[in-house]
């Protein structure tokens, strides 16, 4: 994929580099593990607390600060401590750390390295999900090859540090891609998620030992951090979003695909560099990071206060493409997986679409959760199939009410969001497919096959 | 059980990799299923005598993940990503060109044995959607022209 003007690429600087492959000799030519050579010089200490400078928020989901989540593990209780890399890259619209291992595996392998060293972790796992088969494979070799360098194994470059990292294939269960859930999943069990309190993956993970999460993105970025220090990783972004984010863009643009930047607002991502929509087309909403996340309206103004006491106000495009940005327009940058909607789109079939999902993934051991994602399931289906009820748009956001916050982990409030966000921003549709009252020429077809739910 | 020489390798490559038995459950179902084309409760037992552990918690994996399966498919496993943005490129247009191309019905083996077409969720690839998975091979940018052909390929591979 071509490099836009626009994109400020670190961690997929090399990645489509003409002739660059996934085989260390490629990674070496360009300064590859260079930084584990100089993390090993290193107290781990100093790793973590330059980790802990740079801001890094992690890449998965929640945006959590990576250093103070490594300062949560616990390091006394004499068990030994885990890190686990999440590539289970299962958040509908995300497609970023695809590139990464199967491009660059290398550079996860360092970032891993580095991370387990400062942790003073003796064995890492990275969890790839099933439906990556080449991609597992390009990790096992990227391994053995690192291994032959001695960059991962025993006594690490000679500084005496051992850690060996093992690749360990999902089975097409999305909510293993939740930490505690892909715990169990390692743990050769089903992925039901844990509660927290007391399983804080810190304190009581993979086999009830400290374990470190993170994702594939957020380990890449430990290497960039050694190499260019906190400091200089800072001022890339604004404050407290530092670094680049590789986005992934999908829908109603001309030029979807995956874009590293940084420091831009939404609107420079989806008109100047993917093109903006289709001829003739218009943007209509967009789901900014992954399908779980509150959807932004087109044509809604954006309000509030900054942190300074300065008002914001702004259009869809205007809103800074940053954690901070996307939060203070109600949303969440998610796993970035950022999905466009045109106005050919009917938004409650897109919603039926994603209640599929949703249904068809709840790891099924709460009650609200699993019968409520069935539930609301159904009636998205019904809507669609022109069989609504006029009761029904309320019976959404009740059913939607009494999933979130009630349930064992994050896939409660990513059922419950689309549902409310989306009847919230788009009422009227709903409320005519409730009442039959919508376009009797409408494309019943189209309609059906968006919703795609059988 | 009769595993392939290589299986078995597999099986016993792996299970050191774990610091607890239990966890080499999925890489043992996975290379079971590759070699055998499903799980079979003889195939559970084995697994679960092989690492110390109830065959129950054999088979509560097997039941959990979608791709674990109990009964044989059809040689070629098609799957057609339906999530979202799959969708709003066409997704459904492809699924149905490759069902009517083989003459067969979602999640079922076509009447030749040659595949089962199944919807999957995001395959991590919706950039280039639609987007399904042949066996372990992934297709971008799909077309219902592009559908056709890869169901004549793999209807010349079946013949050859
Ligand atoms: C339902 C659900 C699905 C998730 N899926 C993923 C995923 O596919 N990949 C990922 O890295 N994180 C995923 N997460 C977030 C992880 O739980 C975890 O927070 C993350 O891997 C931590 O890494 P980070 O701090 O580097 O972002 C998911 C969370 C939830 C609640
Ligand atoms: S919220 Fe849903 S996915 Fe999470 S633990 Fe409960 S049932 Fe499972
Ligand atoms: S929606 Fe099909 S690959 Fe993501």
């Amino acid at each position: 994929m071509a490099v836009h003007p626009k994109e400020q690429r670190l961690i997929l600087k090399y990645a489509d580099e003409p002739g660059y492959t996934p085989h260390i000799d490629s990674y070496m030519e360009h300064g590859g593990y260079d930084m584990l050579k100089k993390a090993v010089t290193m107290e781990p200490q100093a790793i973590m607390d330059e980790v802990k400078k740079s801001t890094l928020r992690g890449r998965g989901g929640a945006g959590f600060p990576c250093g103070l989540k490594w300062s949560f593990v616990d390091r006394k209780s004499g068990k030994p401590i885990y890190l686990v890399c999440n590539c289970d890259e299962s958040e509908p619209g995300t497609f970023k750390d695809r590139q990464i291992v199967h491009k660059d595996p290398h550079q996860l392998i360092e970032g891993i390295m580095i991370s387990c060293f400062a942790n003073n972790v003796a064995k890492a796992f990275i969890y790839i999900r099933e439906e990556m088969p080449y991609g597992a494979k390009i990790l096992d070799q990227a391994i053995l090859e690192a291994k032959e360098k001695n960059f991962v194994g025993d006594n690490v470059l000679g500084s005496g540090y051992s850690c060996d990292i093992v690749v360990h294939r999902g089975a097409a269960a999305y909510i293993c891609g939740e930490e505690t859930g892909l715990i169990e999943s390692l743990e050769g069990k089903r992925a039901n998620p844990r509660i927290k309190p007391p399983y804080f993956p810190a304190v009581l993970g993979l086999y009830n030992c400290p374990t470190i999460v993170n994702n594939v993105e957020t380990l890449c970025n430990a290497v960039h951090i050694l190499d260019m220090g906190a400091e200089e990783f800072t001022k890339i972004g604004r404050p407290n979003n530092a670094g680049t984010r590789i986005w992934c863009v999908s829908g109603g643009v001309q030029r979807p695909g995956y874009y590293e930047v940084a420091g831009l607002t939404l609107g420079e991502l989806v008109y100047d560099i993917c093109g903006g929509p289709l001829p003739g087309r218009s943007i209509k909403a967009i789901i900014p990071g992954g399908s779980s996340m509150k959807i932004l309206k087109n044509g809604e103004r954006y309000k509030g206060k900054n942190p300074d006491g300065t008002d914001y106000n702004w259009g869809l495009e205007d809103i800074p493409l940053d954690y901070d940005g996307i939060a203070a327009a109600g949303s969440m940058s998610g796993s970035g997986g950022m999905m466009v909607l045109d106005d050919t789109v009917s938004i409650p079939a897109a919603l039926a679409n994603l209640m599929a999902f949703y249904s068809h993934e709840s790891c099924g051991q709460c009650t609200p959760c699993r019968e409520g994602s069935l539930w609301l399931k159904k009636i998205t289906s019904r809507m669609v199939h022109g069989e609504a009820r006029p009761e029904d748009v309320d019976l959404m956001l009740d059913v939607a009410g009494q999933i979130a916050g009630r349930t064992i982990c994050a896939f409660g409030f990513a059922v419950a969001w689309p549902v409310q966000s989306y009847i919230a921003k788009f009422e009227d549709e709903f409320r005519k497919y409730a009442a039959h009252l919508s376009d009797p020429n409408a494309d019943r077809q189209a309609i059906k096959e968006l919703a795609c739910n059988g | 059980m009769d595993l392939k020489p290589e299986t078995l390798a597999e099986i016993e490559a792996a299970i050191p990799k774990y610091p607890e038995a239990q966890s080499a459950v999925m890489p043992l179902l996975h290379a079971i299923q590759k070699d055998q084309g499903a799980i079979s409760n003889e195939a559970a037992e084995w697994v679960a005598e092989k690492l110390g552990i109830a065959p129950i918690n054999v088979l509560s994996v097997v039941t959990f993940y979608p791709f674990f399966r109990q009964h044989k498919i059809g040689k070629r496993h098609i799957r057609v990503c339906r999530t979202l943005s799959c969708a709003m490129a066409g997704g459904a247009k492809v699924c149905d060109k490759m069902l009517q191309e083989f003459e067969t019905e979602l999640n079922a083996v076509s009447a030749d044995g040659e595949v089962t077409i199944e919807f999957a969720e995001c395959l991590a690839s919706c950039g280039s959607a639609p987007v399904m998975l042949v066996d372990e091979d992934l297709h971008e940018n799909l077309t219902v022209e592009k559908a056709k052909e890869i169901c004549d390929k793999i209807k010349a591979e079946a013949k050859a």
